[in-house]
């Protein structure tokens, strides 16, 4: 690798108007992303963000990288053919909670289980947006929408469940309030070798606004952020005087003078059984009730394009490189004179 | 080169035969007549093979459902088809006799296996009375030889089980009929050997039921007379024996190395497209990337991805696969990447007839996108022409950075014939260049890298990521004429459906001038696509014999239509156009031209046989 010329926010941003509605947690999730890129050291042109339909889907036009802009739900399918032809490209797939659970949750949990190397923004803002206005799949039992103007029956999605049922080897939530915990989770999730997904709560002020306002307004995170630290005890609170036990495979929120330090469960994100990160993510089946952030799992394991290329690799040494006379006379032949 | 046997006296020689080998699923006719086939390739006749199986993997032992037949036609002279009638028919099961005895000629030759005609069998059949007794086979030659004890017995004295004896009986058939029709054996003993390398009580069992069978023709006091066919003359070369999807899937590869991109294959499993995903999956050291995707639309999703990333984007499917490709589709053609799209068809709608053929996806592959959304489809004539349609496909994508939809069907996949191998030097070029520069100057005079700045082909630049300085977004949403930006301008919309209109039009400014065959001043003309081209030769074959003048002109390059086309079909009274589906080429031309196309149709999972559409062609032009 040559070195990589050193840049600045600007370089990162294109040329394209931003045209999100103002006060988007979009905006700042934007941000996040164009003032990391200069700190990760990769070069623009290595770096491709695909995404499909929805207003997170129109992230790519604001990057000045490469972008595809593809077709509702698909980017996860599109981007691990990249990402497999491609293994020198750093490949990012942003994408909403319709786009990525409703209409793409196929191509999500498959390409999660593939531990195909692709960075997954999926950023949750419990609404369809780009609609104007329908309940989405992570949106709460009984939400009155114009699509449900008695209130939703459907039992959303966690997303965070979602993806360590599909055998995500990275998987992370963050928030589009905090941003230097939005930085530090999308470095993490970049840097993981195989696919990660990021969780990004978002707030969509025109259809959902307020939707985590319990979780992340900042006078509100001590209390209700759980901040999931790799070899820590999990604790939070302003004071650090409430912490999570796991009670016969179950995470429990326990005051911490009642059960003691020791007693608290100690955050292993590297733990190839995923049940205890899973336990974890159910901690919060409302938007009222404290929230696990940071990295669940980061996990080692095989990522599939290096998995094909070994393959390749293989079959060269066995074989010799492909020889395409040998090929067309690779089953029985006569001579005709 | 294998050595031919010398014929013997009492050979009667004819110049070609039509063998049917019919019978359960679980009798292994595929595999014999795979087996008769081979050595009648490498013996030099020239044929033609159908393969019919049901969709079932095992449908229940012995009843109709469960009939699996594999045809064969043998000549000593260029054939184009696997044959209309058999004239030999080997049947292992009465259900196999019931369901494929109205094929054959009258007066063919029948070889049956007795012992399944027991009672149970007939009557899952069918059979009220035993066709072998009760007189209704007069009329036909019949050889009867029980197959299941012979080969039993043979295999007891080498030691093999009963049970795992009577597994062999199609290589008792196999042998005998090779003897009949005079085939070398070496090739069927050679292959029996190497098949089961490592498993030494099959290869005795197999070999015992060869020889048994073989045995049993020359000693048997059969009634009818031994046959033997010629080999054909073929231009000299090397050959090889190829069906269609191999040849499909060996045509991609040659493009890509050619090309010098690799391949790269999103797939999910479908009959009878599935064996291009397993032979390109062989391939992996000629760089060849192969997902089995989680559903049609991730493997064009996918291949669409890598296209992007610049490899040889390439998907396969059967029908049910091409309709749920249809947004991607639309996706690619704003995208405006290179795409090699396949649909083997099969009868349809629905999952309609998995394992049968039909060629009705037509215009579905130019119309099945909402929008317009125009794209060029190739089409191939026979199972070995599927590499040349493979390799056109992937030209006509690279080049003019599109989707291609490849039109192949189930009878050209699983049918094989004789090919003589290209020579890798002469495979027409297929460079590719990608966009390693900028191509613009944008207001304040800065050279800037515009992805819709277009060729002479009216084609886009393929400027793929890892290339320093081309960064640019593109989707799905419409793009600024040149700039590519997202643009909402109705006026550049108008002018960019234009542009993708005629970029497409303007492939066919790179085919050559259209071959008309036949009779100059005939006032009939055959108009045809995809696998009807065998039967089409063969029907107009007689009908020029017969002394009526005919012309026909047989399209590989279906969208779009050959420039010339036009001009062609007005100089003639009669445009006959047969189908395997309602009259959607026609349609077409109909509407191109405005000539008055008929349409012969025939949409029942069988290819036309010729003596139909010679009959038809007869009717038409009176």
């Amino acid at each position: 690798m040559t070195e990589v010329a050193t840049t600045t926010k600007k370089d990162w941003t294109s040329d394209q108007e931003v045209r999100w509605c103002p006060g988007c947690g979009d905006y700042s999730i934007l941000t996040a992303m164009q003032l990391l890129m200069p700190e990760i050291g990769t070069r623009r042109e290595d770096t491709v963000f695909v995404s499909g339909i929805g207003c997170a889907a129109r992230f790519p036009y604001y990057m000045n990288t490469y972008g595809l802009h593809a077709i509702h739900g698909r980017s996860p399918a599109i981007a691990t053919g990249l990402a497999m032809a491609r293994r020198d490209l750093d490949v990012w797939v942003v994408g909403g909670d319709g786009d990525m659970l409703s209409i793409g949750g196929n191509h999500l949990i498959h390409a999660l289980r593939r531990n195909v190397d692709l960075t997954i923004l999926l950023f949750n803002n419990q609404i369809y947006g780009l609609t104007k206005g329908q309940y989405s799949p992570t949106s709460e039992v009984g939400k009155v929408t114009k699509s449900t103007p008695m209130g939703s029956l459907d039992t959303p999605f966690n997303p965070i469940s979602v993806a360590l049922g599909a055998e995500a080897s990275f998987v992370a939530r963050t928030h589009d309030m905090d941003r230097a915990h939005m930085q530090e989770i999308f470095r993490r999730a970049h840097d993981h070798r195989g696919a990660a997904i990021v969780e990004v709560y978002q707030n969509c002020n025109v259809f959902n606004d307020g939707a985590f306002a319990a979780l992340t307004k900042k006078d509100a995170r001590a209390e209700m952020l759980i901040p999931l630290e790799h070899g820590k005890p999990v604790r939070f609170g302003p004071d650090g005087e409430r912490g999570v036990i796991l009670d016969d495979g179950v995470a429990r929120i326990v005051s911490v003078a009642e059960v003691g330090v020791d007693a608290l469960h100690v955050h292993d994100e590297t733990a190839a059984d995923l049940s205890v990160a899973f336990a974890l993510s159910r901690l919060a089946d409302d938007r009222e009730s404290p929230t696990p952030i940071g990295v669940y799992c980061a996990v080692d394991r095989l990522e599939y394009g290096g998995g094909i290329d070994a393959q390749i690799a293989a079959a060269q040494a066995d074989r010799g490189p492909g020889d395409l006379e040998g090929l067309l006379h690779s089953l029985p032949t006569w001579e005709v004179s | 080169m294998i050595k031919t046997e010398e014929l013997l006296p009492e050979v009667r020689e004819v110049e070609r035969i039509i063998v049917r080998f019919a019978g359960d699923s679980g009798d292994g006719m595929q595999l014999t007549g795979d087996r008769f086939t081979s050595a009648s390739a490498l013996f030099g006749n020239d044929l033609a093979t159908l393969p019919e199986f049901p969709a079932e993997i095992r449908a229940p032992a012995g009843t109709l459902a469960g009939v699996s037949a594999f045809q064969v036609h043998i000549s000593d002279h260029d054939i184009t088809t696997p044959g209309d009638a058999p004239n030999v028919l080997v049947t292992m099961n009465p259900a196999a006799m019931m369901a494929e005895l109205p094929r054959l000629e009258s007066g063919g030759t029948i070889i049956v296996n007795t012992d399944a005609f027991n009672e149970r069998n007939l009557s899952k059949a069918g059979y009220e009375a035993n066709p072998l007794e009760d007189g209704s086979l007069d009329g036909y030659s019949v050889i009867t030889a029980p197959m299941t004890d012979l080969t039993k017995q043979v295999c007891k004295d080498i030691g093999v089980k009963p049970r795992d004896a009577e597994r062999s009986k199609n290589f008792f058939a196999l042998g005998l009929v090779s003897w009949l029709f005079s085939r070398p054996t070496d090739p069927s003993l050679h292959w029996i050997r190497e098949k089961f390398a490592g498993r030494d009580a099959v290869i005795a069992a197999n070999e015992a039921a060869f020889k048994a069978g073989h045995a049993f023709g020359e000693t048997a006091e059969l009634s009818a007379s031994r046959l033997a066919v010629r080999p054909a003359r073929f231009e000299p070369g090397t050959y090889t024996n190829i069906n269609g999807n191999t040849a499909l899937s060996w045509g991609l590869v040659a493009a890509s190395q050619k090309a010098g991109i690799p391949i790269f294959l999103g797939s999910y499993p479908i009959t009878p497209a599935s064996d291009i995903l397993h032979e390109l999956a062989k391939h992996k050291n000629f760089g060849v990337r192969t997902l089995q995707a989680e559903d049609e639309i991730a493997a064009i999703g996918a291949a669409l991805g890598a296209s992007y990333g610049g490899h040889l984007g390439v998907t396969t499917t059967s029908g049910p696969g091409l309709a749920l490709k249809g947004e991607t589709l639309g996706l690619a053609v704003s995208l405006e990447l290179p795409l090699v799209v396949i649909d083997i068809q099969r009868g349809g709608p629905s999952t309609g007839l998995p394992t049968k053929t039909e060629a009705a996806d037509l215009l579905m592959a130019h119309y099945g996108r909402h929008g317009e959304a125009p794209l060029p489809i190739v089409s191939a004539n026979s199972p070995s022409d599927c590499f040349r349609a493979a390799y056109e496909a992937v030209r006509i994508a690279v080049r003019y950075r599109t989707p291609v939809i490849l039109l192949s069907d189930g009878y050209l996949a699983n049918g094989t014939e004789p090919w003589r191998l290209p020579s890798v030097e002469d495979l027409p070029d297929v460079s590719v260049d990608f966009a390693s520069a900028a191509n613009a100057l944008n207001e304040d005079g800065e050279e800037v890298f515009w992805p819709y700045i277009r060729n002479d082909d009216l084609a886009r630049p393929w400027a793929v990521p890892g290339t320093a300085g081309l960064m640019h977004r593109i989707g799905g949403i419409e793009k600024e004429d040149g700039t590519g930006n997202i643009s909402y301008d109705t006026e550049n919309h108008g002018r960019m459906v234009a542009i993708r209109d005629e970029r497409i039009r303007k492939v066919a400014d790179s085919y050559p001038p259209t071959i008309v065959e036949g009779d100059a001043d005939a006032d009939v003309v055959i108009v045809s696509w995809g696998s009807t081209w065998g039967a089409i030769t063969s029907a107009i074959g007689r009908m020029r014999r017969a002394g009526r003048k005919a012309a026909r002109v047989h399209l590989t390059n279906v969208y779009p239509l050959p420039n010339d086309l036009g001009d062609i079909l007005l100089r003639y009274d009669h445009v006959i156009v047969p189908e395997m589906n309602l009259g959607q080429l026609s349609k077409i031309l109909r509407a191109e031209y405005l000539v008055d196309a008929k349409s012969i149709c025939k949409v029942e999972g069988q290819p036309f046989t010729a003596a139909e559409l010679h009959h038809k062609f007869q009717e038409m032009t009176r």
